[in-house]
């Protein structure tokens, strides 16, 4: 049974790691295709990559509109939250649905809705509708993690500097939020990584200024390349520093 | 009583940045292409009106049904294969590995989960390709004489899908598993229950609503997918999200993708109903 148990752990990672393995391993593919028999060590993909002026500028597009539109969304998020949890409010249960409403609906349906009404109002598509576009997706996780995160201790702080004499704003800036730092960076770097690896929004609301992922897509129409394949393990690299730096700064410090 | 008014006005200025980002960005756009999944093209003009025959195709059409058979189809394969294959997987970090290397064992588990979503397609291409590995390694150890045709079909899409969500479901599952009391176990093994009783009787029921919280975020996640059958299934049969893509770009037919994005909606809203008893979204 326990044998059983590591060899089914075992071929679960097998499975897990199959695909970024290849992907990885023929990014230094010597040879025009990343497929086996590999030719030799090289990097050339890279320096491909690294070179390509398209590739760097949807890298920068993605970066400015993760970054912008997470901060947006935390700060959004932070302030809903704060609002619902502290006061009482009426409707505050049909608030909360609506502000967690968009978590339920296809990143699909987010898209076409927004192409439909900047398309009757004659909204220019650009990098900043995706922006608004990943401000919706993310303001849900925003507002849950802050929302779930305030609690009783806060609440005693927060009126202790009221009663001090703070106004609403300082006992905001210098209270709750550094208060609720881990939180707060928790949900800002998950929105980063969201935005940042979003695709269909991406795709459908702009039109000249294009973010990674959708660069990476038009990569793919022309066919199978090691560069793409450089590509993935960049962008794969980024985003597995991120995760580990969020671990070792947010969750150890959470314990 | 002043005071408490004056909270309350405050508290309306902090939640309203996001009501109006909400409404303005989602619930209105939202509703317009509702209202647009009842107009209907003229040529090459959207004439809007009262018109449910957008609707009338989506289930009459034989190439939108198909569509919509295959979505539910591989939706349902890949939630169930995937809730399958984690359970085990997230059991086995919880009870057998030790307890100090659990948090990397489940870091590990979900590493591949940061790759890039478009680039985590393509490379199981790589994998499942005519030249891929797996055909590559298997006409090397001679087990088969000719290359297995794996990529453009449904189960490279399934395999795609499964890989994204046994990691999704193995965290949600994990989760749920080191919640449950040691006690509860200990309790059931002391009153003579086998193994199997124990997982059937106390850690199943116990685990429930958490599997199906997770098997339903599968379920709306991969039903509103549109890369990776594109990538993985290539042409060879249309998915809901494939057929809304298809009617947007090709033909620009975007009352006809309106109502088929609304019935994708009403599919997820039957999800939800039906497994709403055990849903808890704030557990996820």
């Amino acid at each position: 049974m326990r044998a059983l148990s590591w060899l089914y752990m075992a071929v679960a990672y097998l499975f897990i790691f199959l695909p970024v393995a290849v992907l990885v391993a023929f990014s230094f593919q010597a040879g025009r295709l990343p497929v086996p028999p590999f030719q030799g060590f090289s990097l050339r993909w890279y320096e491909k990559v690294l070179g390509d002026r398209d590739l760097m500028a949807a890298l920068g597009h993605s970066f400015l509109v993760a970054v912008v539109s997470s901060a947006l969304a935390l700060c959004l998020g932070f302030l809903a939250a704060h609002a619902l949890a502290r006061v009482r409010l009426p409707g505050s249960v049909l608030m909360r649905g609506l502000l967690i409403a968009p978590m339920t609906v296809s990143y699909l349906i987010i898209a076409l809705g927004l192409l439909t009404v900047f398309g009757s109002l004659g909204i220019r598509l650009s990098l900043w509708t995706v922006g608004a576009g990943h401000v919706v997706i993310n303001l849900p996780l925003c507002f849950a993690i802050c929302y779930a995160a305030m609690g009783d201790q806060q609440r005693s702080a927060e009126r202790a500097a009221r009663d001090l004499g703070a106004a609403e704003w300082q006992v905001l800036a210098y209270v709750s939020a550094p208060m609720l730092a881990a939180p707060l960076a928790a949900a800002f770097f998950l929105s980063v990584t969201f935005s940042w690896d979003e695709f269909i929004i991406a795709f459908l609301l702009t039109r000249f200024d294009v973010t990674l992922p959708v660069e990476i897509w038009s990569m793919l129409r022309s066919g199978l390349s090691p560069a793409t394949n450089a590509v993935g393990s960049l962008v794969f690299l980024v985003s597995v520093t991120l995760v580990v730096a969020l671990e070792m700064l947010v969750f150890r410090r959470a314990k | 009583m002043t005071l408490e008014r004056q909270e309350r006005r405050l508290g309306w200025g902090l939640v309203a940045p996001a009501l109006v980002w909400t409404g303005a960005f989602f619930a209105l756009p939202f509703l317009a292409m509702v209202a647009l999944s009842f107009a209907h093209m003229e040529g090459r003009t959207v004439v809007r009106g009262f018109d449910a025959g957008n609707y009338v195709r989506a289930f009459t059409d034989w190439t939108m049904v198909k569509a919509l058979v295959n979505s539910l189809e591989i939706t349902l394969i890949v939630t169930a294969v995937s809730v399958l294959l984690a359970y085990p997987l997230a059991a086995i970090i919880a009870f057998r590995v030790p307890a100090r290397w659990q948090r990397l064992a489940l870091l590990m588990a979900v590493l591949p989960f940061w790759t890039s979503y478009v680039v985590r397609s393509y490379a199981w291409l790589l994998v499942l390709g005519q030249k891929g590995v797996v055909n590559t390694t298997l006409l090397a150890l001679g087990l088969i004489a000719e290359p297995l045709q794996m990529a453009s079909t449904r189960f490279a899409t399934v395999t795609g899908f499964v890989h994204f969500f046994v990691m999704l479901l193995t965290l949600t599952i994990y989760a749920n598993l080191i919640q449950l009391s040691p006690n509860y176990l200990r309790a059931a093994a002391d009153l003579g229950a086998g193994r199997w009783q124990v997982f059937r009787h106390v850690v199943l029921p116990l685990t429930l609503p958490g599997v199906v919280t997770g098997a339903f975020l599968t379920f709306v996640l991969c039903i509103g997918d549109y890369i990776t059958p594109q990538i993985l299934g290539g042409n060879t049969e249309l998915t809901l999200p494939q057929l809304i893509m298809l009617q947007m770009g090709r033909s620009g037919n975007f009352p006809l993708a309106s109502a088929l994005s609304v019935v994708l909606m009403g599919i997820v809203t039957l999800a939800y109903l039906a497994s709403a008893r055990w849903v808890r979204l704030d557990r996820v």
